[in-house]
């Protein structure tokens, strides 16, 4: 093996800084294929995310992290995770039949925190992160003309931009208003569950910044990751689980008001 | 709270902007004029209506102008038009959208095309002989080198067109059905998401047709200074009237049903109804382009009218009617993005003018099939045989 002064230096300061199996994969995820890197088997791996609105502070700093960590738009109408508020006003006792209407809203798809509103008496509040269920049954994946979004054997939503048509599609068919067309490229983009680092043994952006742990990313491929506890031990709940989606982002402390 | 100008409530922020524009409003509604024209068509061929025979021709090809056109404001609208071919090397088995492409590349080939060459076969023959040219070139490619026209030879070109044309008569049932399908099969959104979809897409495409052959048979006939065939008219005023009852039963079937079922989507569609597609919808596409033209045929039906009257009333109610379809088109299509998933805010189309998916290339999109019709009727004369022969020097008047 030969290498040039120039190959030694960057090769020897990739080993260095990335080391062990991570300096290994980048070749491949260099390559825009991660999932070949020696130390990622995707048949090991069914990826899904724990959650826990009882613990989410709404600080917004995942939605930061994951603008930053994937280079997403910075307008908020671009965004592959945003948060929630909902404010749910109380039933009132003087006339009970009367609709209950949450007051929602996200500012800034919750980047920057929320701004304190008036109290609503006797209301509950609590904050919902969102992003890509990763559906197992993707209504996404299934429509795309030309199959350029797909459910990886790890159970990862992807999309080949490279392949993707811009007929948008998929964003129509997401339940969960996910999908957004990237106006840079003009192709569909969403949530990667931050492939390129989950499959180089690190967790997703916006849950390593996290100061609660409300988001927890989880393989329930392997019987010892915590996400098994954590859905024993929580009463969780899928967002619109009639539509038989095989979402496998898991809520604890899901309110029924919450779409 | 904070809302931005235009949305109204709490919509997810990635439903802010509308994702299918008026393009997309415009797609089912040209594949809508090619599946009803052809319909009408076939009413001839297959049922021996032979009171629509005159208009037989000038429907083939007007369902063919749009039909080469209907494609255009889907490429328009794609992200990475150049990757569009990917929709047919590489399809997507499950993808509605994909398998469209081959109902429709069938619909084209298989059936259109043969169906008029078939048709037309005769004169292309004659213009082969007699024109000159380019033009004579041209039509000798399209015999395809075939000269025969001998009455065994037409004989057995009009039995395959009837083979044809009973293929195709299913055939431009799918292809419309498939448009609704496209929508109707969104389980995520309730207002496209109901079976009955495909069916009323089949049945508004089948009155929208009707009512563009008539209008394009009047408007021809004008021009070409051709007597206007009034049993002609009368049959498509009253197959009109028919399939346009069908159509709107279908309709109010499936808002009797919203309102009594009266799902979790519900109260956010009747706001929706009620507020933001109010005069799309409630005025323009129920009250004056369903409630008044079938009114207005219904009348032609039910009292003895003079001929001038007749026409009138069919001018007026086949133009209501293609408005009122379009609104129909604009209301599921843009109606559908106007409204949260998460069934708590509402947002607004904000329309370009000169933009790639703006009202000028709509415009244009909308009036490119005219045109191509015009160049289609120069080509391949619908009605000659019914063009009163030229007074001769001496003919007594």
């Amino acid at each position: 093996m030969s290498l040039d002064r120039r190959e030694f230096l960057a090769k020897g300061t990739m080993f260095l800084l990335l080391t062990g199996a991570a300096s290994r994969a980048w070749a491949f995820i260099e390559q825009g294929r991660p999932q070949d890197a020696p130390d990622y088997d995707l048949a090991t791996h069914w990826w899904a995310m724990f959650i826990d609105i009882e613990k989410c502070i709404g600080c917004g700093r995942c939605v930061d992290a994951c603008k930053v960590e994937n280079d997403v738009p910075p307008e908020a109408y671009y965004s592959r995770t945003w948060v929630e508020r909902y404010i749910i006003p109380p039933i009132d006792p003087a006339d009970p039949m009367a609709e209950i209407l949450p007051i929602v809203d996200s500012p800034n798809a919750g980047r920057d925190g929320f701004p304190e509103v008036p109290a609503v008496a006797g209301a509950k509040s609590f904050f919902v992160p969102k992003l890509c269920n990763h559906c197992a049954e993707s209504p996404c994946t299934q429509v795309c003309p030309v199959g350029a979004t797909f459910r990886g054997p790890d159970g990862v939503v992807l999309i080949d931009k490279t392949w993707c048509v811009g007929c948008r599609y998929c964003i129509q068919a997401c339940p969960y208003g996910c999908r957004f067309l990237d106006p840079r490229t003009n192709t569909a983009d969403k949530c990667t569950l931050c492939y390129h680092r989950i499959t180089r043994g690190l967790t997703t952006a916006c849950c390593e910044v996290c100061p609660t742990q409300a988001r927890v990313l989880g393989n329930l491929r392997n019987p010892d990751d915590p996400i098994h506890q954590l859905l024993k031990e929580h009463n969780v709940q899928v967002l619109k689980p009639n539509l038989a989606t095989g979402a496998k982002a898991y809520y604890n402390g899901l309110d029924g008001a919450v779409r | 709270m904070h809302t931005l100008p235009g949305v109204e409530g709490f919509m997810y922020p990635n439903e802010m902007e509308l994702q299918w524009s008026i393009l997309i409003v415009i797609y089912p509604y040209l594949t809508g004029l090619v599946a009803g024209a052809f319909i009408l068509a076939s009413l001839q061929r297959v049922f021996n209506v032979e009171a629509v025979k005159p208009t037989y021709r000038l429907a083939l090809l007007t369902a063919l102008a749009f039909m080469l056109i209907a494609p255009l404001p889907l490429q328009l609208h794609l992200g990475h038009p150049e990757r569009s071919l990917e929709m047919f090397l590489t399809p997507h088995t499950t993808s509605a959208m994909a398998m469209f492409g081959f109902v429709y590349l069938w619909y084209l080939l298989a059936v259109l095309v043969i169906e008029i060459w078939l048709e037309f076969r005769p004169y292309i023959v004659e213009q082969a002989q007699t024109a000159s040219g380019a033009l004579r070139l041209f039509y000798r490619a399209l015999t395809l080198g075939s000269y025969n026209v001998s009455p065994h030879a037409l004989e057995i070109d009009d039995r395959v067109g009837r083979i044809i044309t009973v293929v195709g008569i299913p055939s431009a049932f799918l292809l419309h059905g498939y448009v609704g399908f496209i929508f109707g099969s969104i389980k995520a959104n309730p207002w496209w998401s109901t079976p009955l979809m495909p069916v009323v897409f089949l049945f508004s495409a089948i009155v929208s047709g009707i009512a563009a052959v008539l209008l394009i048979y009047l408007v021809y006939c004008k021009l070409s200074k051709i007597p206007i065939d009034m049993p002609c008219l009368d049959s498509m005023a009253k197959y009109l009237y028919y399939a346009f009852l069908v159509d709107f039963s279908l309709e109010m079937l499936d808002l009797i049903h919203r309102i009594y079922v009266s799902d979790e989507s519900f109260k956010s569609l009747d706001f929706m109804v009620h507020t933001r597609l109010y005069g799309s919808q409630v005025v323009g596409q129920i009250v004056l382009g369903t409630v008044l033209p079938i009114g207005l045929l219904g009348l032609t039906q039910l009292l003895s009218l003079s001929v001038q009257v007749r026409q009138r009333l069919y001018v007026t109610a086949g133009a209501l009617t293609m408005a009122g379809i379009f609104l129909m088109r604009w209301n599921v299509v843009i109606g559908g993005q106007l409204f949260s998933k998460s069934f708590l805010g509402y947002t607004t189309y904000k329309m370009g003018f000169a933009t790639r998916e703006g009202l000028l290339p709509a415009l244009v999109v909308l009036v490119l099939p005219l045109l191509v019709l015009w160049v289609l009727v120069r080509l391949f004369p619908p009605m000659e045989e019914q063009r009163p022969a030229p007074a001769r020097p001496g003919d007594q008047a």
